[in-house]
């Protein structure tokens, strides 16, 4: 079992860590950097919740060991409201259209949303619900976050 | 769960990353976009002792076409090949392919070489690689060999790679002028595996004749599987005389499919059946208003 030095920076803040190989980078950015605002739901690829964007591009970080974001620079959910505390547009909608009950996935959404606006200006509806397909919801029923999708869209 | 321990190195090129894979035998395993191997890490699926990331290798990604060939490095990632036209214009089916592979967030991260490395009997890249001809350039300490994609599926994640070699590119033919492509498959949900996927590609030459056909199935066999019979009965016709709904039945005699809790075997040569004769519809300019 190897143990290796990583520099990454996490919301423009620079973290040097020794992290065992097969932690993942959820869990560096959860256990190790103290962000517990990203969620681990299935831990196996699947449902999406843990999604952070790394270098410009969304991954889900469950999938990724934290040692290949060594060099990275790595945005979460944290990162995304401005610093005096005003909600990223995609924040601000999910909240008005009640795009969450209990959050749990949320960040995943948020990040997927973000992602996706920051790589192309203005994407349809349709280009943002198929993004998401990637992102599972168990209590919404996805209308609040359709409803979200839409008004983003206009 | 978390993954159990392992060793782990980041080579910065291929040679070094076949100088660990030599040492590391049959317990080392080579890490490309990790969206499979991963989940299988943490499933405990699969508990190697050393993990080969080739994600920092040099110069390892991109395609290029020469000499009546596309290749296209094995560390391309999904999201790269879906907006690459050099890809869309000489093998449009592996463009096609991407859009249903997985999610926006899975394609950010996998590969070429991994799909085909793992060779998932259910995936798309293999199908198409097959349906195209392509062929599998593999590297190892001793040198490179080509191996032909009809020699490479030997069963399901089961493949004709060596103990010490690693996917270093897929190289597909040049279908040359009057091909048409097309992948389609059923899946439940958008990034769901399909319950039925079929590559087409079609050349038709001078007088409305077709000249060379290539139509491989995915989850309908325990590999990727060539319609042998329906190509068979394509090449050389008049694609004015073509009966495409015989055609659409007779592709599915090859394959192999199988009861799950998604769908039973017969439904899905049913849907086969249908999928066959609505890509034919679609390459042949024949759709039917519906």
């Amino acid at each position: 079992m190897s143990e290796h030095s990583i520099r990454t920076t996490v919301n423009g803040v620079p973290i040097s860590k020794t992290v065992e190989a097969r932690r993942t980078l959820v869990d560096f950015l959860r256990v190790d950097c103290n962000l517990t605002g990203t969620h681990v739901g299935c831990e196996h690829g699947v449902c999406g919740a843990c999604t952070v964007i790394v270098d410009g591009f969304s991954v889900r970080a469950c999938l990724m060991l934290a040692v290949q974001a060594d060099g990275a620079a790595v945005r979460t959910v944290e990162g995304v409201a401005a610093p005096d505390g005003t909600l990223h547009p995609v924040q601000q909608v999910l909240h008005e259209e009640h795009g969450l009950q209990c959050g749990f996935c949320t960040p995943g959404f948020v990040m997927t949303l973000v992602a996706q606006l920051e790589q192309q200006p203005r994407p349809s509806a349709g280009e943002m619900k198929a993004a998401l397909s990637g992102n599972i919801c168990r209590c919404t029923g996805y209308q609040g976050i359709l409803r979200a999708v839409d008004r983003l869209a206009r | 769960m978390k993954p159990p321990p392992f060793d782990y190195v980041a080579p910065r090129s291929l040679e070094e990353a076949l100088e660990h894979l030599a040492r590391g035998g049959q317990d080392a395993r080579v890490l490309a976009g990790g969206q499979s191997l991963v989940p299988m890490l943490a499933l405990r699926l699969a508990r190697p002792a050393l993990l080969i990331d080739l994600n920092r290798v040099a110069d390892f990604s991109g395609a290029t076409f020469g000499s009546s060939e596309l290749r296209v490095k094995a560390m391309t990632r999904q999201c790269a090949i879906l907006r690459d036209p050099l890809i869309a214009e000489h093998a449009p089916a592996l463009t096609q392919a991407t859009a249903f592979i997985g999610h926006e967030q899975t394609r950010n991260r996998g590969t070429i070489g991994g799909s085909l490395g793992l060779a998932d009997p259910q995936s798309e890249y293999p199908a198409v690689a097959l349906a195209l001809g392509a062929q599998i350039l593999a590297r190892s300490k001793s040198g490179m060999r080509r191996i032909p994609i009809e020699q490479y599926f030997l069963g399901p994640y089961s493949t004709a790679l060596h103990l010490g070699e690693i996917i270093a590119e897929v190289i597909f033919p040049n279908w040359g002028v009057g091909t048409v492509m097309l992948v389609d498959e059923v899946a439940r949900r958008p990034g769901d595996f399909a319950l039925v996927g079929l590559a087409t590609a079609l050349q038709v030459g001078a007088g409305g004749r077709i000249s060379r056909v290539g139509m491989a199935w995915f989850g309908m066999a325990p590999t990727p599987r060539r319609a042998t019979k329906a190509e068979d009965a394509l090449t050389g016709e008049l694609v004015s005389r073509i009966d495409i709904d015989a055609i659409g039945r007779l592709a599915v005699e090859d394959s192999e499919p199988w009861d799950d809790v998604h769908a039973s075997a017969s439904y899905r040569r049913t849907v086969g059946a249908h999928v066959a004769a609505r890509s034919l519809r679609r390459l042949l300019g024949k759709e039917v208003a519906t």
